[in-house]
């Protein structure tokens, strides 16, 4: 830890922007990213950098890092303990990476190397930069695993990226970027690909190491539940400049700035989870008789054929889904929540058991009369970029399934369209446009306008919101939720994110490897769930106040000691 | 700590104030200021085909190859006429005449100031060959057959490809396994030999160049099916085609609509340059002698006649060498223009290591 040359002043920042500016040169215009930015980092302490798609986070990261592309322009001033980074040659850059500033990126799966160790890996900055070599070098990699929270570290520094888990990988991450003391860490949306319980355990963490090495953190997200569990100070970025700087405190309880304001309010919530054990549930509204069962599963398993050998991804789930109703599913990933989606839409067979649409049950009708069926299911999926056919103007995109299934003609197609258009609120010119002129959430519209082309009677959402920003999340959710009531069909609303669906569902079925662990209304599962599983997932859940955080630090502490009580 | 500070100075000088909505109000809502964008975007809207034509135009190497290849195919359908329709020069590829000069070219590009006879085009620009036939007729004349010659293969090669590769890429399993062993086995085959046996035979039974262009398309096509079928296999993961199918699309409107014009780049990228190896495959087969045959002629089929006269007549050799090449080169940059336009990323690269030699 004595290698660095030049030691920080105690009063010097870690990091800091003085009126820091990013044009990007495109093919028509100049787009300003950043403008005039100045924000400071203090050693160990972490600066919460906030805000949506598009407000320059990321690209204030990279000026740091110096990794912008050649057709980004600079100016202003970036320090790195003291050094300004802006226009600084490529040699002496890559000397401070490491040593000065490192990063943790975004997704754990692409950003190890899948053909080398993790000996070789955590090694290679320390011999790069000349910290330490051969055994010296694997001793301190195997002290930085252990740091970080790895099993067995000199075992496991021998195995390759695939042989650790997801969290296990991002825990490696962490450890590649504090290798050489770095006087400050960027971490550009750390825990965003991982699922919330791993969320937890990686705050967790970083948490620990700031204390423990003075480093001072950037850590960009768009996450306010992450920003509270984690941040001292919180910046917040609004179309490439700064609308809002304070503790975090000030910041996500007493907004001063009218984007923040909208924001906060934006940010889905779960109500505060029952722990005490003495919730009493309403009592349960009698069975409608009269009500039309929309989507019904009986016993359902779902297999993928794995070249040859059986991967049973859903196994023995039931659940019934009636008209006017918004079934909830959710579950970490790998727990066969969008499997049971695909299904209902025949892009997988069912094993075994019932999946019956309308009474209908799928795995028996002939093809012809399994596509009629399909008329009466819409979809939307989760990453709008890929969900629209690139070739094909809005108006082809929002009409294809009557083209598919030969309804109407041309006037009446354009006229649907017209009308679907104004239903999710886009202007009516928006038919000749193309999907890359739209944003996410445009784009997002415009396939719930497809989903509805043919007034469906099942709408089936796989993970709608998770791509989008939250004030955008939210203008979709509010969509969806006016559509339903103004339509009535029913959803299938599959989801990873618990206040998503708490917000939306009206029942919920709860699952994990494949089983269903927890399945009822909602106001019974999430606010007082029965299941171990069920209340680990609510308590990982970050929320986007400081002190209610803290609160629920500490009980997630309690739920997990009493899980297990040898550790 | 200066947060309560540095709070105010930002409040009095927020860039936001700029930003106003219609009502006056600040904007502060992302989907707000994108539905404004957007409504306020009054711009001819640009289809990815405009913006791919908007590049191709900027990229002068291909720009000027395509009026190489315009003049040259104009020059040569136009010069001797073709089906039938006489051109504007006056002598017949067929028939012999007198020889001027030992057939020399009578074609002068110099100027008199610069001690040159001036712009002259004589009586044979391009010479005579021994027989005394005027070999500017001759050589359009094989120019002509070469064109149409690549043009078929092109077209046959990138037809057969696209849908071989779409078809393995969709269903992939077995139908994938038992295209692409078929691939294979064209592919293990030494082109020039295969093309060889099938030419003179098809020469030997209808003598047409259209049967041969045929059997060379035939022949090609392997380059491009795996290709596509790559193309395709990732593509048909996109949620865009899961969306078709789950409203219930039929997979020949999957693939036809929503896969292949998406791999329009791929194709027709290399469809240029199939025609590129497609004129360079005939000059070869005629060369040694088993594709075109006399009395038909192509560029090749010229090399290969009149190489004994390198060394005496060596513009006989010369002008179908000069011509081949010039198709050949101004194809490959056209594929090139063609390649960047569809992936703008690669044109990037290039600017990016530009500039980095520079600093």
């Amino acid at each position: 830890m004595s290698t660095q040359t030049h030691e920080p002043a105690t009063t010097g920042t870690a990091l800091s922007f003085e009126n820091l500016s990013v044009t990007f040169q495109t093919e028509f215009s100049d787009v300003k990213a950043v403008k005039g930015l100045s924000l400071e980092v203090f050693p160990g302490e972490v600066v919460a950098l906030v805000g949506e798609s598009g407000s320059g986070k990321s690209v204030t990261s990279t000026a740091a890092m110096g990794l912008l592309p050649s057709n980004a322009s600079i100016t202003g001033k970036a320090f790195v303990g003291g050094i300004n980074v802006v226009n600084l040659p490529e040699a002496k850059m890559r000397k401070m990476r490491a040593t000065d500033i490192a990063m943790v990126f975004q997704e754990p799966m692409t950003a190890l190397n899948p053909v080398l160790t993790i000996e070789r890996q955590l090694t290679e900055s320390l011999e790069l930069h000349g910290l330490a070599y051969g055994k010296e070098a694997t001793a301190r990699a195997v002290e930085l695993l252990e740091m970080v929270g790895i099993p067995e570290p000199r075992k496991r520094i021998k195995q390759y990226p695939h042989q650790f888990s997801g969290g296990q990988r991002q825990r490696i991450v962490i450890a590649m970027a504090i290798s050489c003391d770095p006087k400050v860490i960027i971490a550009d949306e750390p825990t965003t690909a991982l699922d919330v319980t791993v969320q937890a355990e990686i705050l967790d963490l970083l948490r620990e190491l700031k204390d423990k090495l003075n480093t001072g953190i950037l850590l960009i997200t768009h996450n306010m539940g992450v920003v509270a569990d984690l941040a001292d100070r919180v910046a917040v970025m609004f179309r490439g400049s700064l609308v809002e700087t304070g503790t975090v405190d000030q910041v996500l309880n007493r907004p001063q700035h009218p984007y923040t304001q909208k924001l906060l309010a934006a940010v889905p919530r779960l109500e505060a989870v029952d722990i005490s054990g003495d919730w009493q549930p309403e009592p349960i509204a009698p069975v409608n008789p009269n009500r039309t069962l929309v989507l019904e599963a009986k016993n359902l398993v779902l297999e993928y054929d794995m070249r040859g050998s059986k991967f049973r991804a859903v196994d023995d789930v039931s659940f019934e889904l009636a008209r006017g109703e918004i079934l909830g599913i959710v579950g970490e990933s790998g727990s066969g929540k969008s499997t049971i989606a695909k299904a209902v839409l025949g892009l997988l067979p069912v094993a075994s058991g019932v999946l019956a649409v309308q009474g209908q049950n799928l795995t028996q009708l002939r093809p012809k009369a399994a596509r009629a069926v399909r008329a009466k299911i819409g979809v939307i999926f989760q990453d709008p970029a890929a969900s629209l056919n690139p070739r094909f103007p809005i108006g082809d995109c929002i009409t294809e399934p009557m083209v598919v299934h030969k309804v109407g003609n041309r006037a009446a197609r354009i006229k649907r369209a017209t009308e679907l258009l104004e239903a999710v609120h886009l202007p009516a010119s928006v038919i000749n446009r193309y999907p890359h002129e739209l944003s996410g959430g445009q784009r997002q519209r415009v396939c719930i306008a497809r989903a509805l082309t043919l007034d469906p009677e099942l709408l089936i959402a796989d993970e709608p919101t998770s791509a989008l920003d939250v004030s955008v999340q939210a203008a979709v959710l509010e969509m969806i939720q006016e559509l339903q009531e103004r339509y009535e069909f029913a959803c299938l609303f599959v989801s990873h994110d618990l206040a998503v669906v708490d917000l939306l569902a009206h029942s919920v079925v709860v699952m994990k490897d494949g089983h269903a662990v927890e399945q009822g209304r909602v106001s019974d599962v999430l606010h007082a769930p029965q299941h171990d599983y069920t209340r680990r997932l609510l308590a990982a859940a970050p929320v986007p106040e400081p002190g209610e955080q803290a609160v629920r630090r500490e009980a997630r502490r309690i739920l997990l000691a009493n899980d297990n009580p040898d550790s | 700590m200066s947060e309560h500070q540095n709070n105010d100075e930002l409040r009095g000088s927020s860039n936001m104030q700029s930003e106003m909505g219609p009502d006056g109000h600040p904007v502060v809502s992302l989907a707000e200021v994108e539905d404004a964008e957007l409504a306020k975007n009054e711009s001819q809207s640009r289809s990815q085909g405009q913006l791919i034509r908007r590049r191709f135009l900027n990229h002068k190497p291909a720009i000027i190859s395509s009026v190489v290849l315009v003049f040259i195919t104009v020059m040569a359908f136009s010069s001797i006429g073709f089906a039938g329709i006489p051109g504007w020069w006056d002598k017949d590829y067929s028939k012999a005449g007198e020889l001027i000069n030992g057939g020399a070219p009578t074609l002068s590009l110099l100027p008199t100031w610069l001690g040159g006879s001036g712009l002259a085009f004589g009586e044979s620009p391009f010479g005579q060959d021994n027989t005394g036939k005027d070999y500017f007729a001759l050589v359009m004349r094989g120019t002509q057959k070469s064109i149409i010659i690549a043009v078929i293969v092109g077209m046959v090669a990138t037809f057969i490809g696209a849908i071989i590769g779409a078809v393995a890429g969709y269903f992939r399993g077995w139908v994938d396994e038992v295209l692409m062993r078929i691939t294979d086995l064209f592919i293990v085959i030494p082109l020039l030999v295969l093309a060889a046996v099938l030419a003179q035979m098809v020469g030997n039974k209808s003598g047409s160049i259209f049967a041969l262009a045929f059997v060379l398309g035939l022949l090609t096509w392997t380059g491009l099916a795996r290709l596509v079928r790559g193309e395709i296999l990732s593509l048909r993961e996109r949620e865009y085609v899961a969306a078709a199918q789950a409203m219930g699309s039929k997979t020949s409107r999957v693939i036809f609509k929503h896969l292949l014009p998406n791999t329009v780049g791929v194709i027709v990228v290399n469809a240029t340059f199939a025609i590129a190896g497609a004129i360079l495959l005939e000059t070869s087969l005629s060369y040694l002698g088993f594709g075109v045959q006399p009395p038909e002629t192509s560029l090749g089929l010229l090399i290969s006649q009149y190489q004994n006269a390198f060394t005496n007549r060596p513009w006989l050799f010369w002008w179908p060498g000069m011509i081949i090449v010039a198709i050949a080169l101004s194809v490959n940059f056209l594929g090139d223009g063609l390649r960047d336009a569809f992936d703008p990323r690669q044109t990037r690269k290039a600017k990016r290591r530009k500039t980095k030699e520079l600093s």
